[in-house]
């Protein structure tokens, strides 16, 4: 692996606390210029992974290069290039928005005249001039979170670690947030975000790397990853279990790999390729043997589905599993 | 992007002290920005002293007396400089786990600052508010007829000696805000702070409790500020026979020092087991 093309490298990460291994051989290879999802269940250590890659906790084995420094060795030089947005806001609460920008631009070693220019540009980017001289106490969710993107931007970092920049926030704060790391991205920034929020992984990450027990289990991209647990899945719902092995030929004839039967509901799935034709193939032969089809349709995994399949467990419960229907009448 | 800055010179050992010091006062203004922001939490800290003055001066100050004679007020004032700076520890320790749980000290720990900044700037503006409340305080006092017949250079030392044992603190109160959970457990700290300021000569004598509780109060590191500011500033001490009381000088310089060296290392550890 050529370390001058990734933002991040993590090789062999080994961090434990007690007897529990937060991570167990974590490895991630984060090309410059992406968004990298990080998802895994509660627990998982995402959490713990990005800490150690923003110098914030020491490692137990492994090596990890940031920007192409040693998160260890050289963690001042890896500071200079990162910014940090940890699980919980970390802005000054008394101070205005601007104050709160100002402190850490200085922090930064800008010098006033520069920290005061760099405030105000990255107020009017994150949309907080109105609000500058606010005490941030008085800011909502989405603002806060927002000022905070800002306060890690501050030096134009070539990487951006975000723990679950969304968490807790309404959607209208989550949008807002989401829209402020997009044009973070669209000005080069590489960014490694934790989400607990499939859809959020979804909507902003170009690759995925699911975690699980401390180790990455899958890495790809999101539609990848979907592909991965089987694509576009044919799904026929009978009126009666009689016909459960008829309508098995049916779906057997033109599935990509082996159809599966659930009696209990009466239900086929098959993953398929060439799924109108599929769709359509199924549907007139189940019609010609004259037998009862309650439903039929396409339906495509969700990450969700990704995510139970890969890791074994359920994602958070918060996740409802939304699923994309055809739907045919029957 | 047009403010990328990738200045390595901070990691030049010459700049490392400028930027420590630099550092160091951009943490401790934004302490002082509240104060500034919130005059009303001056307010509320002064309010418990203030408030003990005038309960302890007008409505008991009648009934006690000072063992040795001597004006019950002017005993008192000292107590209450003293206590003020021994309760002061909770706001170091409250800015603590406030910083801590909001995560406020991380985003410093990931930043490219002096890692000394975040205490040196909490140490340096404990130190000025404290100096702060000190004059609101010898106001109060001065108004009420508290006087200091000790001359400039006196007054002043004893003033000293009363930040001495507060600068003293701060690391107590570093150590106690990065051991304390969460912002709620900080509230219980009154708890702790409230006997260390009161089983002292703060408002009575040791020698007019009961003798272990005397002892106890005796060799509380506040008595030992509290007498010698009482005898720098020429108001009646009260001293009792034990030794710590007659040394009252000595141990108001020798207390905060042995705090200083036992908790500076105990606050340096917690805050590098931050990153564990
Ligand atoms: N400071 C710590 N002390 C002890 N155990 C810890 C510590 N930090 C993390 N752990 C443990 O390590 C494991 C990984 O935690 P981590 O916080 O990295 O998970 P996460 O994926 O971020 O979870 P979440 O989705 O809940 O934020 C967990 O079992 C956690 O209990
Ligand atoms: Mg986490």
């Amino acid at each position: 692996m050529s370390t001058s093309s990734h933002a991040i490298l993590a090789e062999g990460l080994q961090k434990r606390y007690g007897e529990k291994r937060a991570l167990d051989g974590f490895d991630l290879a984060v090309p410059q210029g992406t968004v990298y999802g990080l998802l895994g269940p509660n627990g998982a250590g995402k959490t713990t992974a990005v800490r150690i890659l923003a110098t914030l906790v020491r490692l137990d084995g492994g090596r990890a290069e940031v920007a192409g420094h040693d998160v260890v060795r050289e963690a001042r030089k890896v500071r200079r290039r990162i910014g940090f947005t940890g699980q919980f806001t970390a802005v000054d609460e008394i101070l205005t928005g601007r104050q709160n920008l100002l402190m850490f631009g200085r922090l930064f070693h800008l010098g006033t005249a520069r920290a005061a220019a760099r405030a105000d540009e990255l107020l009017h980017q994150f949309d907080l001039a109105e609000a500058a001289d606010k005490g941030t106490k008085e800011y909502s969710g989405g603002m806060r979170r927002r000022l905070d993107l800002a306060a890690s931007m501050i030096l134009a970092p070539k990487v951006l670690f975000l723990d679950e920049p969304t968490t807790g926030l309404d959607p209208r704060g989550r949008n807002e947030v989401w829209t402020a790391v997009r044009s973070l991205v669209s000005g080069g920034t590489t960014v490694l975000l934790t989400t607990q929020y499939l859809d959020e992984a979804d909507q902003l990450a170009g690759r995925v790397a699911v975690i699980d027990h401390g180790r990455v289990i899958a890495d790809d991209t999101p539609a990848a990853l979907k592909r991965r647990v089987g694509g576009d899945q044919l799904e026929v719902v009978l009126e009666e279990a009689v016909d459960l092995p008829v309508a098995l030929q049916a779906l057997a004839r033109v599935a990509a790999g082996r159809p599966e039967v659930d009696e209990k509901h009466r239900r086929v799935t098959a993953p398929v390729e060439r799924r109108v034709a599929a769709l359509t193939d199924v549907a007139r032969a189940l019609q010609d043997e004259g037998i009862g089809v309650e439903d039929i349709g396409l339906r495509r995994p969700t990450l969700d589905e990704v995510f139970l399949r890969l890791t074994g467990h359920k994602a958070e419960p918060e996740q409802a599993v939304a699923t994309e229907r055809t739907e045919v009448p029957a | 992007m047009s403010t990328t800055i990738l200045d390595d010179g901070v990691d030049a050992p010459e700049r490392r002290m400028y930027w420590a010091l630099a550092d160091g006062w951009t943490v401790a203004r934004r302490t002082l920005t509240h104060l500034i922001r919130q005059p009303a939490n001056i307010a509320w800290q002064l309010g418990f002293p203030i408030v003990s003055v005038l309960l302890f001066g007008y409505v008991f100050g009648s009934a006690m007396s000072v063992p040795g004679g001597g004006d019950y007020r002017e005993y008192l004032m000292p107590g209450m400089f003293g206590m003020t700076m021994a309760m002061g520890f909770m706001n170091t320790a409250y800015a603590v786990v406030i910083d801590t749980t909001k995560g406020v000290t991380d985003r410093f720990r990931s930043m490219p600052m002096a890692p000394s900044a975040p205490v040196t700037g909490r140490g340096l503006a404990d130190i000025v508010s404290a100096s702060v409340d000190l004059l609101v305080l010898a106001v109060t006092a001065l108004v009420i007829g508290w006087r200091s017949d000790g001359g400039f250079w006196a007054t002043l030392a004893a003033f000293g000696l009363l930040l001495w044992l507060r600068f003293a603190l701060i690391w107590i109160g570093i150590w106690i805000g990065l051991m304390t959970p969460n912002e709620e457990a900080a509230g219980s700290l009154f708890a702790v702070a409230f006997p260390f300021a009161m089983i002292s000569s703060v408002f009575v004598a040791p020698s007019q409790m009961p003798d272990w509780l005397g002892a106890v109060a005796a060799w509380n590191p506040v008595s030992s500020t509290v007498t010698a500011a009482r005898e720098l500033f020429g108001n009646p001490a009260a001293l009792g026979d034990s030794w710590i009381e007659q040394h009252a000088m000595l141990g108001a310089i020798v207390w905060p020092l042995a705090i200083t060296l036992v908790f500076v290392p105990l606050a340096v550890r917690r805050f590098q087991r931050l990153s564990r």
